[in-house]
C-alpha cells in the first residue's frame, strides 16, 4: 500500500494545478472593491470649478482613469477611451498622475480629450490613497460612489464588453 | 521553403519516435531480437530528423527570415550573429525544439553506449525514451510550432529580449536542458527495471554514469543561471527563490539524492525501490519545472510567454508519464527485495540520512513554490513566498547535510566503527575548527554565528574529502603509485565535496559580510564601502551594435592604491523600447566590487548602487568544481572495464552460438 502513496500525492498536485490553470496569477484584487472610493480633493484642469472632491462623483456611474502624458500604456488605450466618450457609453474622469501641466496640454491637444473632467494629482498623493502602482489604471464606480471594478493596464474593448458593461448593467 | 522542411522534419521525427516507442516493446513481449534491435536505429533516425529541423530554424534566424512568426518575434536585422544563433532558444517554441533535440541526443547516446547491454534492457530503455519524445513532438506540433508563417511578413523583427542578449544566457538554457532532459534516461532505466523486473547491481552500474552526467549538466546550468542573474539583473543577488529557479533546483536535489542512493544500490543491493522512486521523481520534477515555466500558473521574473492551452497539454502529459510511472511503481515495486539489512552507522546508513535531508529539502522547496497556488486555489488570497520562508527552512537542512558529507566518506560500507571513525577524522575536524574559527577574523576582523558556522562546515567538507584521498594514497608505498591507485570516481567525489565546501564558504561569506549602498553622486564625489572608495567620474553616451547607452565611469581605490575603473551602463534597446542596466563588476576571488547605474538627475548627478560582495565567486566556483567532479566520476575506468567485460561476454556468447 505504501508504494501507492506517490500516486496519491501526484493526484493531489494535479488537482491543484487544474484549479491553478483557471486562475490568472497576475490579477491582484484591489482591496477597494466593494468599498466607497477614497476621499480626495484635487484641483481641476480648466474645469468650471477649481477643485473637485469624491462627493461630486456620485449620482451616476463613472470611470476614474489614472493616466499621464509620459506613459506608453495610456497612449495605447487613448483611442479606445475617445471612442467610449464619443459614443456616450461612459462618463470619464481623468486623474493626471505624477505629470506636468506643460507636458499634459500638448498631449491632449494632439490626441484629443476623452475626459469630462481632468483632475491633476501632480505629486501622486491621491494615487497612494487609491492604491495606484502604475498607470494606466481605471476604477469603475457605481452611482453611489462604490468601487466595483479595477482595471490595471490599458482599457481594451474585450475588458469593457466582457467585464465592465455587465457589472454596470447589474449595478443600475 | 526551408521552414516547411523543418516543419516536415518534426512530423517525421514524431513518426520515428512512435515507432521507437512501440516496436521494441512489441519485440520485448514476443522475445523477438530483430524488433528489439530496431530501437537503436530508430533513435539514430529520430536524431537526424530533429537535428535537421533545428538546423532549419537556425537557418531562418541567421538569414533573418521574418516571414516565420517565431523569427519575427525574436530576431532583428541589427542583432549580432552570435545572438541570432542563440535567439533560436530565446522563447518558448524554439526552446522546446532545443529540448527535443537534446532529448534525442540523449537517446542517440543511449543507443550507442548501450550496445553491450542486454538487448531487453536497452530496447525497453529506448522505448520509454521514444514515448517521452512522442509527447514532446505532439506538444510542439499541436501548440507551439516554431515554423508557422506570418502573412504578410513584417519588414523588421521585434528583436530578442534584451535581457537574453548576454553570453551567460547563450549557454545557460542548453546546459539546464541537458540536465533536465538527462534525467529522462535514469527515468527510462527505472521504468525498464520495473517492466522487466531486473533490478540488480548491474542495473545500478548502468544507470549511474547517465545520472551523474545529467546531474553535472544541471549543476552547471544552475550555476550559470545564478551567475547570469547576478551580473545581468543588476540587483547583485545570486539566488532569488523564484519559482523558475526552484523548478531547476528541485530536480537537482532529487538527482543528488539519486546519485547517492544508486551508490548504495550498486554496492549493497539495498534501497532498491527508493532508488527507482527517486529516478521517477527526478524526471517528474523536471517535467513539473517545464509545466510551471510554460503554463503561467505562477508569477515569475522569468517572463516566458504563457498560454493556458500549453499548460493544459503539459499537465495532461505529466499525468500520463508520471501517473503511468507511479502506477507501475505501485504495482511492481513491492517485489523488489533488498539483499541484506541496513545498519544506521555504516556508509549506506549515512547515505540514507543524506537522502532523507535532500528529499526533505526538495519537498520544502516544492511546498514553498506551490504554497501561493494552494492559497489561490482555496480562495485564501494571493501571496508570494520568498527568502523569509526558504532561508530559515533551508539552513537546518543543509547544515547536517554538510556535516554528513565529511563523515560518510570515512565510514566503511556495511558496518562502521565509532572509534575508528573518530580516529580517522580527528585531524580534519581539528583543522576545520581552528581554521574555520580563524578565517572570518583573518579576512574581515570580525565574525557572525553564520560566518563561523559556514567557514567551519565548509572547511570540514573540504578537509574530510581531501583526507579520504590521502588515506588511499598512504596505503601505497610511494606517492606516485598511491596517486595512481586512487580511482577517478574517488577523485570525482572528492572534487564535488570540496566544491560543496567552497560553496558553503561563499554563501556564508557573502551573506554575513556583503554590503551595499544606494547613493546619489555628483561628478567627482565619492562613497566608501567595505574599505574601498568609489569615485564617480561622470557619465557619457556610448553606442552598441543594437543599443545606445549611458555609460558611467567609477574609479575604485583602496587607500592610495588604484583598484579598478568600472563602466556601468544603462542601455536603451530601441527595437523593443527596453531599458536594461548593465552592471560593471571588478572580479576577485575574495571579493567582487559591483556598481550599477540608476537614474540621472537634472544637475548631472546619478543614483548608483554599489555592492561589496565578499567570496561571492566561491558560490559559482563550488558549482564548477561539482561539475568537474561529476565529469571525473563518469570517466572512471570501472565503467569502461565493465563495458569491455560485457562486450567480451557477449562476443563469447555469439561465438558459441555460431
Amino acid at each position: 500500500m505504501r508504494f501507492a502513496i506517490p500516486l496519491v500525492v501526484l493526484a493531489l498536485l494535479v488537482g491543484l494545478f487544474m484549479i491553478g490553470l483557471r486562475r490568472d496569477p497576475h490579477l491582484v484584487p484591489s482591496p477597494l472593491i466593494g468599498k466607497a472610493a477614497p476621499a480626495f480633493d484635487l484641483p481641476t484642469l480648466d474645469g468650471k470649478r477649481p477643485r473637485m472632491t469624491d462627493a461630486d462623483l456620485r449620482g451616476a456611474p463613472v470611470l476614474v482613469n489614472f493616466f499621464a502624458s509620459w506613459c506608453a500604456g495610456c497612449q495605447e488605450e487613448h483611442a479606445y477611451l475617445m471612442q467610449l466618450a464619443q459614443n456616450g457609453q461612459a462618463r470619464l474622469l481623468g486623474i493626471d498622475y505624477k505629470d506636468a501641466e506643460s507636458d499634459l496640454r500638448p498631449w491632449l491637444t494632439r490626441r484629443g480629450n476623452p475626459y469630462g473632467v481632468i483632475l491633476t494629482d501632480l505629486e501622486g498623493k491621491a494615487g497612494i490613497d487609491w492604491g495606484v502602482y502604475g498607470v494606466p489604471e481605471t476604477f469603475v464606480l457605481d452611482a453611489k460612489g462604490t468601487v466595483i471594478y479595477k482595471q490595471i493596464g490599458p482599457m481594451t474593448p474585450e475588458i469593457w464588453q466582457h467585464d465592465i458593461q455587465p457589472l454596470l448593467r447589474s449595478a443600475t | 521553403m526551408i521552414p516547411e522542411l523543418g516543419h516536415f522534419a518534426v512530423i517525421l521525427a514524431l513518426g520515428v519516435a512512435l515507432l521507437q516507442a512501440a516496436v521494441p516493446l512489441l519485440g520485448w513481449r514476443r522475445h523477438d531480437a530483430r524488433l528489439m534491435s530496431f530501437a537503436a536505429s530508430a533513435a539514430q533516425g529520430q536524431f537526424l530528423c530533429v537535428a535537421a529541423a533545428y538546423a532549419c530554424l537556425t537557418y531562418a534566424f541567421v538569414s533573418k527570415d521574418f516571414s516565420v512568426a517565431y523569427v519575427a518575434e525574436n530576431d532583428h536585422s541589427q542583432l549580432p550573429l552570435i545572438y541570432r544563433i542563440t535567439a533560436v532558444w530565446g522563447a518558448h517554441e524554439g526552446s522546446l525544439l532545443l529540448w527535443v533535440l537534446i532529448l534525442s541526443a540523449w537517446s542517440l547516446a543511449v543507443s550507442v553506449f548501450n550496445r553491450r547491454l542486454p538487448l531487453e534492457m536497452s530496447a525497453l530503455v529506448l522505448s520509454v525514451l521514444g514515448m517521452i519524445s512522442t509527447g514532446f513532438y505532439l506538444f510542439i506540433l499541436l501548440t507551439s510550432n516554431p515554423f508557422t508563417r506570418l502573412v504578410p511578413a513584417p519588414a523588421e523583427g521585434r528583436d530578442l529580449n534584451p535581457i537574453l542578449q548576454d553570453p551567460g544566457l547563450a549557454v545557460h538554457p542548453p546546459m539546464l536542458y541537458m540536465g533536465y532532459v538527462g534525467f529522462s534516461v535514469a527515468f527510462s532505466f527505472a521504468i525498464a527495471a520495473l517492466i522487466g523486473g531486473r533490478l540488480d547491481a548491474a542495473w545500478a552500474r548502468w544507470t549511474r554514469p547517465w545520472t551523474t552526467t545529467a546531474w553535472m549538466f544541471l549543476t552547471m546550468g544552475i550555476t550559470l543561471g545564478s551567475w547570469w542573474a547576478y551580473k545581468e539583473l543588476g540587483w547583485g543577488g545570486w539566488w532569488f527563490w523564484d519559482p523558475v529557479e526552484n523548478a531547476s533546483f528541485m530536480p537537482w536535489l532529487a538527482g543528488t539524492a539519486l546519485i547517492h542512493s544508486l551508490a548504495v544500490t550498486e554496492k549493497r543491493g539495498l534501497l532498491k525501490s527508493w532508488t527507482v522512486l527517486l529516478a521517477i521523481i527526478a524526471f517528474s520534477l523536471s517535467l513539473l519545472g517545464t509545466f510551471l515555466v510554460r503554463s503561467g500558473v505562477l508569477v515569475s521574473v522569468h517572463a516566458f510567454a504563457s498560454d493556458p492551452s500549453r499548460g493544459m497539454f503539459i499537465l495532461g502529459f505529466m499525468v500520463v508519464v508520471v501517473g503511468g510511472a507511479l502506477s507501475l511503481y505501485a504495482w511492481r515495486a513491492p517485489r523488489l527485495s533488498s539483499d541484506g539489512e541496513l545498519r544506521l552507522f555504516s556508509r549506506e546508513g549515512l547515505l540514507l540520512f543524506n537522502n532523507v535531508f535532500l528529499a526533505a529539502a526538495a519537498a520544502a522547496v516544492l511546498f514553498g513554490t506551490l504554497y501561493p497556488l494552494v492559497l489561490d486555489a482555496t480562495g485564501l488570497g494571493k501571496v508570494s513566498v520568498g527568502p523569509p520562508y526558504f532561508n530559515p527552512v533551508f539552513l537546518p537542512l543543509v547544515t547536517p547535510l554538510i556535516f554528513l558529507v565529511g563523515l560518510a566518506a570515512a565510514v566503511p560500507w556495511k558496518r562502521g566503527d565509532w572509534k575508528e571513525t573518530v580516529r580517522r577524522l580527528r585531524w580534519p575536524a581539528l583543522a576545520a575548527l581552528v581554521f574555520g574559527g580563524a578565517l572570518p577574523f583573518t579576512l574581515y576582523g570580525r565574525s557572525t554565528p553564520l560566518a563561523s558556522a559556514g567557514a567551519l562546515l565548509g572547511l570540514w567538507a573540504m578537509f574530510a574529502a581531501v583526507q579520504d584521498v590521502w588515506r588511499r594514497v598512504r596505503a601505497k608505498p610511494d606517492l606516485g603509485s598511491g596517486l595512481a591507485a586512487v580511482p577517478r570516481a574517488a577523485w570525482g567525489m572528492t572534487l564535488a565535496h570540496v566544491g560543496l565546501g567552497v560553496w558553503a564558504l561563499g554563501v556564508s561569506g557573502v551573506v554575513s559580510f556583503g554590503d551595499e549602498h544606494d547613493v546619489r553622486l555628483a561628478r567627482g564625489t565619492t562613497t566608501e564601502l567595505g574599505g574601498y572608495t568609489f569615485r564617480f567620474d561622470g557619465a557619457g553616451e556610448s553606442q552598441g551594435p543594437n543599443y545606445t547607452a549611458q555609460e558611467g565611469t567609477v574609479t575604485v581605490t583602496h587607500g592610495d592604491r588604484p583598484v579598478a575603473v568600472l563602466h556601468p551602463q544603462k542601455r536603451l534597446y530601441p527595437s523593443q523600447g527596453t531599458v536594461m542596466t548593465q552592471s560593471s563588476i571588478d572580479i576577485g576571488l575574495l571579493r567582487d566590487l559591483y556598481v550599477s547605474l540608476g537614474d540621472s538627475f537634472d544637475d548631472g548627478s546619478w543614483s548608483l548602487r554599489v555592492y561589496y560582495k565578499p567570496l561571492v565567486r566561491m558560490i559559482w566556483l563550488g558549482g564548477v568544481l561539482m561539475f568537474f567532479g561529476g565529469m571525473l566520476a563518469v570517466s572512471d575506468r570501472r565503467y569502461r572495464l565493465a563495458r569491455a567485460a560485457e562486450r567480451r561476454a557477449a562476443e563469447a556468447l555469439e561465438g558459441a552460438a555460431a
